[in-house]
């Protein structure tokens, strides 16, 4: 049964949503960390992120994690949402690729093409 | 998957997926023994006594993309190949605890790796949860509860802040490197 204390939840629920949303608006860097993930290299790519972003002294960046997204075989996969724009998906990362991913896409705006899912499936 | 570590990162996974609020990893080495202890317990939703019989098969799975699970099973293949084992208890509604021992000195044991990088990305990505992490060795204990953290930087800092994570990592780093003494388990 309902009750009007279910209907407070929900409401302080959806405050909080809105309260979130409004405490961070900047970019945030997704990393698949599913068993396929960690065991083809996620972590590693977490860690790179993390120090790169802390170097480059990005204030309002995220980093956060999300599960299988049922393409296994591209992992480690990173989406990338900014703003308004549309999400970037690269896979098969790497820590040698996260310097360049930070410092073009999350810090110049343009996403490394050549590391993304649309480049990767042409092949 | 080539370490332990990356095993505790895998199957705290299954911790925060269950809605674990808090999450405790204890890693003892008791070179006495020669043994390796690795326990996760969480106080998230746990499961019933048919489901804990039918995690280690790899043909059970909450996902919905696929229906393989392949973290306990290959967990269970490490801890049984080094002369140990796995052991999973779990109470609906209390939570789960996952328990595995290796040999230490086994040589199909793997390596533990990166134990801070494991525990860095799991806050990275769950800020809310309560983690704490306990490395003992031979009598040597290092501790870590994130609400220590969290009381320090107080309100308005978030634990998943880049410039944090990478404090974390170090800080992890040399409490381990205190009591293994340098040594890589």
């Amino acid at each position: 049964m309902k009750t009007l204390a279910d209907l407070q939840a929900i409401r302080e629920s959806k405050l909080q949503e809105l309260h979130n949303r409004r405490e961070h608006d900047g970019p945030r860097v997704v990393v698949g960390m599913a068993t396929c993930g960690i065991a083809a290299g996620a972590r590693p790519v977490l860690q790179a992120f993390m120090s790169e972003i802390a170097k480059s002294d990005l204030k309002d960046v995220m980093i956060q994690q999300m599960g299988c997204i049922g393409m296994c075989r591209l992992e480690p996969i990173v989406e990338i949402f900014r703003g308004s724009e549309d999400k970037v998906t690269y896979v098969h990362m790497t820590p040698d690729k996260v310097a360049r991913v930070v410092s073009e896409h999350l810090v110049n705006g343009r996403p490394v093409m050549e590391y993304t899912i649309g480049a990767a499936e042409q092949h | 998957m080539r370490e332990i570590s990356l095993h505790i990162l895998d199957i705290a996974q299954n911790s925060v997926a269950a809605g674990a609020k808090q999450i405790d990893i204890q890693v003892a080495a008791d070179t006495a023994a020669d043994a390796l202890h690795i326990r996760i317990s969480d106080d998230g939703c746990g499961m019933d006594e048919t489901k804990v019989k039918r995690v280690v098969s790899p043909f059970t799975t909450a996902r919905k993309t696929r229906c393989v699970g392949m973290g306990l099973p290959l967990l269970k293949m490490r801890a049984d190949q080094s002369g140990g084992g796995l052991s999973i208890s779990s109470r609906v509604g209390v939570g789960t605890v996952v328990e595995a021992t290796f040999g230490l000195n086994h040589i199909d044991r793997a390596p533990m790796g990166d134990l801070p990088g494991t525990m860095v990305a799991l806050v990275a990505g769950n800020p809310g949860i309560r983690w704490l992490l306990s490395a003992t060795c031979d009598g040597r204990t290092f501790s870590c509860d994130t609400d220590e953290i969290k009381a320090v930087l107080g309100d308005n800092v978030a634990l998943n802040v880049p410039k944090v994570l990478d404090w974390l990592q170090d800080y992890l780093k040399q409490g381990l490197q205190t009591i293994y003494g340098g040594v890589r388990i």
